[in-house]
């Protein structure tokens, strides 16, 4: 009955992860989202302080010294998710019960 | 909806960020329950995924955007104490490494978009859970709305916030109608996106689902009476 292992939905997950990161991020809309549009209309915005990471080599979803847009966001995109995935992975299996030895 | 430095001040900001670390302490020992070998994968992916989805975000009105905030999603997936803390790691990447979301906002940041929406996706999960039939093909539905709420309650939050330390005078209806009207519309692509990820994975493998265990272990019950029976 268990027609696909664990490996290939992790494999599935991911590779729609990298996708959505390193390719379609490129289309996504770049209007304000619903916050800052508000901050626009209602002058919250005048108040928003400079980023202290803003010179950073991934700031603003884009690798710094790529010319190319589309290779600068999606190499940032993907860099991103490996970043998360290692993280909150390596965090999981340290906070994971483990089997007992026996 | 990652709020920047400088929107909050300083003692709202230190207020938030206390409750952040409170709030990822307690999901540090509630996670142990809900991760095993199986399962801790699994947490790295989704919070991979929600990162991923961040960076999309998909149009709502005339100039104006939106993205998942995948609190719920996460919730769903791989229990809410696990999803804190995926969402949790996913802020810290965002501000620190993409200087999105504010360093100082951090805290509101985590707030906002990870407990409150992981607490409020998962109590309105369960409590469909409870009174919907169990049934698994509802999980995705129930889902959906779980979602759906998460996200306009997340940003009524901010204008409670904003409301206690906002750094500039807006008048408080103004500030609740115009935050809470976007985020519903948000929070429709919010509910499409969860449904869409929740029951992708159930029509594969719904034991990797956190929020399909109960419906499952339902299933699995009855199965054996059969055997049993026939036996």
């Amino acid at each position: 009955m268990r027609a696909v292992s664990t490996k290939w939905v992790a494999l599935g997950i991911l590779v729609v992860a990298l996708l959505l990161a390193g390719v379609v991020s490129y289309y996504a809309s770049s209007a304000p989202d619903g916050l800052n549009r508000v901050a626009q209309d209602t002058g919250i915005s005048r108040t928003e302080k400079q980023h202290a990471a803003a010179d950073g080599p991934l700031a603003g979803y884009s690798a710094k010294d790529v010319d190319n847009q589309r290779l600068s966001g999606g190499l940032a995109g993907v860099a991103g998710v490996v970043v998360v995935l290692v993280l909150a992975g390596g965090l999981a299996l340290v906070v994971r019960r483990r089997k007992p030895v026996s | 909806m990652h709020v920047p430095d400088g929107f909050l001040d300083a003692p709202t900001s230190v207020a938030t960020g206390a409750a952040a670390v409170a709030c990822v302490g307690v999901a540090l020992v509630g996670a142990r329950r809900e991760l095993d070998d199986k399962t801790a994968p699994m947490a790295g992916l989704v919070a991979a995924f929600v990162f991923a989805t961040q960076m999309i975000n998909f149009p709502v009105a005339s100039g104006t955007s939106g993205h998942l905030l995948g609190g719920a999603l996460a919730a769903i997936l791989v229990g809410p104490f696990t999803a804190v803390l995926c969402m949790s790691v996913v802020f810290l990447v965002q501000s620190l490494l993409f200087a999105d979301g504010g360093i100082t906002a951090l805290g509101t940041n985590i707030m906002l978009m990870g407990v409150t929406t992981v607490v409020v996706g998962w109590l309105v999960f369960r409590g469909l859970q409870v009174v919907l039939p169990k049934r698994l093909t509802l999980v995705p539905f129930c889902a959906g709305a779980a979602a759906l709420l998460s996200v306009p309650v997340a940003a009524t939050l901010f204008v409670v916030l904003y409301e206690i330390g906002g750094t500039a005078d807006i008048p408080l209806d103004h500030l609740a109608t115009a935050m809470i009207g976007v985020h519903v519309l948000i929070g429709i692509g919010e509910a499409v996106i969860t449904f869409l990820a929740v029951a992708s994975i159930i029509a594969v493998r719904p034991d990797l689902v956190y929020g399909a265990r109960r419906v499952l272990a339902r299933r699995e019950l009855e199965v054996r009476t059969s055997t049993g029976a026939a036996a």
